[in-house]
């Protein structure tokens, strides 16, 4: 017998009385204003939000940044933001994208609880560079910011290959001594945009 | 060796002991402050449990589903029924792929099967690279807590290990400084790598998917670099549905470290496009769990270690004194399932205060599942002498009234006057760290009669 077999019938052998499916319809967190919520919590883990009216305001803000302005290469996954000085398309391996200093990209919604901004491989060739780029700024939309993480659950679905992360503030460690250490592996910084009505 | 044995060297060191203790109690009051932010704790944490026990009830078809969604999206299923299949599995996978280095990210089931040593023989480098459980791989140990596993590491420590391995300077002990000399090493580990290897927070039955959680992004990083990752999990990490995590994602950090969520939740449905995903779903012992009457529910655990940051004798004693994977409440209880012999001593380095089960995010009663193995270690033969001879001693004084009597009152008028060397001696293992109270004049029966007789009856409502 195989060792799915012997797993699965041993389980069967001794299965329990069937206990019932819990609902997850409740009256969850709401806040009265969910992105201020957001900024809140975002700061309190090491990142920070900016709420601007439009997408073209963000390149002014972003010179506010002194790793973005000292940044050598840079990356966008977002027509005319960031200045990019790399093609993403054009590079076959994840690993060349490992000089990037800062990287703009594009996050679907954020979440007010945590503050966390769920992103995808949707529109980027390389998933890593969430990951391993040395700061990082994500675009969302100001009104996609829901109340909790149920809330976030329900617009999403997997019926096909993906990959998905909620990303909440930097990379982090604090397993030296408890010490918190901001840029463990991954971004030094996060910056969250969020970009009012986009019509 | 009894916890006891392993715990009075962690001890010995007084200061350090303190030092652990207050590390691990910071972390608890970080918890507190963070479920105490969530007005719908107490629900979130019943509705947890539901969803946990309903997936315990429907194990067999939950697998099958999850196997059955995560092969159509394109990643191969592996079962393995003990340790060593998978740890054969991942070597396979590995020679196959002509893979030398390996990352790996926290992944306590890989602890739990001894992978690093297994592939170390056939000639893989394996980098652990959660910076605390690089730390411990770098001494040579195993991590002494499932979520920080250098907890029982002071920086001075790491300055002194890293100056030795990585050339940093002599000395120095500023936690950012260290940490920047381990995230060029690691960067370098990442990039070298030819495969990844994760464990698994939840796998998703009705997606096929799988999240793992982590805050400095080691293991997104190591499985976005090389083509192959690897995810190993117990079979027990199974949830039914995506719409679940939002429960657990709401949970797990809160009570694991007091931060709000992760910093990263990746969700990995599917291999990446150029790229393969084996998933390795593991039972060693676990459906013998499931079986168990007493204690299939510590399988629901989410392995966020809130039970080790609370357990009084956990923060004084250190992860190591258990001598298992998983240490604290919830190893106690899952190591004797394992084998109650060798670990007969864990379920008694309890207080038994209840506090593990007060802040457990998916309600395992810790505490009762403790004193249920003390009565199937005492059955099975496997107390010692020190703890059952003193145990049958008052078993017999209490059941004769005479007998408890006359012991009190030699107790009284004998003790008192014993010299040192008598009362505190090998024979007496509760004196060793313990004094004695003061000997009353009179008995409790004694002092309630003269009572009785000055006050009248009243005083007894």
């Amino acid at each position: 017998m195989s060792s799915r077999d012997t797993i699965l019938k041993a389980i069967r052998k001794s299965q329990r009385e069937a206990t019932p499916m819990p609902t997850l319809e409740q009256d969850w967190l709401r806040f009265d204003d969910p992105i201020e919520q957001f900024t809140t919590v975002l700061e309190s883990v090491g990142g920070k939000c900016i709420q601007v009216g439009s997408r073209s305001e963000i390149n002014d803000r972003l010179t506010e940044f002194p790793q973005f302005e000292s940044a050598n290469v840079r990356a966008s996954t977002i027509e005319g933001l960031g200045q990019p000085t790399v093609s993403l398309d054009t590079i076959d391996d994840p690993h060349n994208v490992e000089n990037v200093d800062f990287a703009v990209l594009a996050g679907e919604f954020a979440v007010a609880e945590n503050g966390a901004v769920w992103v995808t491989d949707e529109t980027l060739k390389h998933r890593v560079l969430h990951f391993i780029t040395q700061h990082l700024a994500l675009v969302v939309p100001a009104k996609s910011v829901v109340n909790n993480m149920h809330e976030a659950y329900r617009l999403l679905s997997f019926e096909s290959r993906r990959f998905g992360t909620f990303i909440s503030g930097p990379s982090k460690t604090a397993d030296i001594e408890q010490s918190l250490v901001i840029g463990a592996h991954g971004p030094r910084s996060h910056v969250v945009f969020l970009v009012g009505d986009e019509s | 060796m009894k916890h006891a044995t392993a715990a009075a060297k962690f001890v010995a060191n007084d200061e350090r002991s303190h030092w652990h203790d207050k590390a691990l109690w910071f972390v608890r009051s970080k918890r507190d402050r963070m479920a105490n932010s969530v007005p719908e704790w107490e629900l979130l944490r019943e509705t947890a449990s539901a969803i946990k026990a309903y997936t315990m009830t429907h194990m067999a078809e939950l697998l099958e589903q999850f196997e059955e969604n995560a092969t159509r999206l394109g990643a191969t299923v592996h079962w393995a029924k003990d340790a060593a299949e998978h740890n054969e599995i991942v070597h396979r996978l590995l020679r196959d792929h002509d893979v030398k280095k390996l990352v790996k990210s926290k992944s306590m089931l890989t602890e739990e099967c001894h992978l690093n040593p297994f592939l170390e023989k056939h000639g893989i480098e394996v980098t652990d690279t959660d910076l605390g459980e690089w730390l411990v791989q770098l001494r040579n140990e195993p991590p002494s807590h499932i979520v920080m596993p250098a907890i029982h590491i002071k920086k001075e420590e790491v300055g002194e290990l890293f100056h030795r391995v990585l050339g940093t300077d002599e000395g120095a002990s500023d936690p950012p400084y260290l940490a920047e000399a381990a995230r060029t090493a690691l960067r370098q580990k990442f990039m070298e790598a030819d495969a990844g290897l994760t464990g698994v927070n939840f796998a998703i039955a009705d997606t096929g998917g799988i999240v793992v959680c982590t805050n400095e992004g080691n293991a997104d990083l190591g499985v976005s670099l090389p083509k192959l990752h690897i995810a190993s999990m117990g079979i027990e990490k199974l949830i039914p549905q995506a719409e679940h995590l939002g429960v657990f994602l709401r949970l797990l950090a809160r009570s694991a470290t007091g931060q709000p969520i992760t910093t990263y939740s990746s969700h990995f449905h599917g291999p990446r496009p150029d790229g393969e995903l084996h998933i390795i779903l593991v039972d060693n012992g676990r459906s013998k769990l499931l079986a168990s009457e007493e204690f299939h529910r510590s399988l629901n655990c989410i392995r966020c270690g809130a039970c080790m940051n609370t357990c009084p004798v956990y923060r004084r004693t250190g992860g190591h004194s258990y001598g298992t994977t998983v240490p604290g409440p919830i190893g106690s209880i899952l190591a004797p399932s394992r084998d109650a012999k060798e670990h007969s001593t864990l379920p008694y380095a309890c207080s038994l205060c209840g506090s593990c089960t007060d802040v457990c995010p998916v309600k395992i009663d810790l505490h009762h599942q403790l004193l249920t193995w003390r009565k199937e270690i005492a059955a099975l033969g496997y107390v010692s002498l020190d703890k059952s001879v003193p145990m049958k001693f008052a078993s017999a004084v209490f059941r004769r009234p005479w007998l408890y009597r006359l012991a009190g009152r030699v107790a009284r008028n004998v003790v008192p006057w014993l010299p040192r060397f008598m009362l505190y001696n090998p024979l007496n293992v509760w004196g060793r760290r313990r004094e004695l109270p003061e000997f009353p004049k009179e008995s409790f029966q004694q002092a309630y009669a003269r009572r009785q007789k000055t006050s009248g009856k009243r005083s007894l409502r």
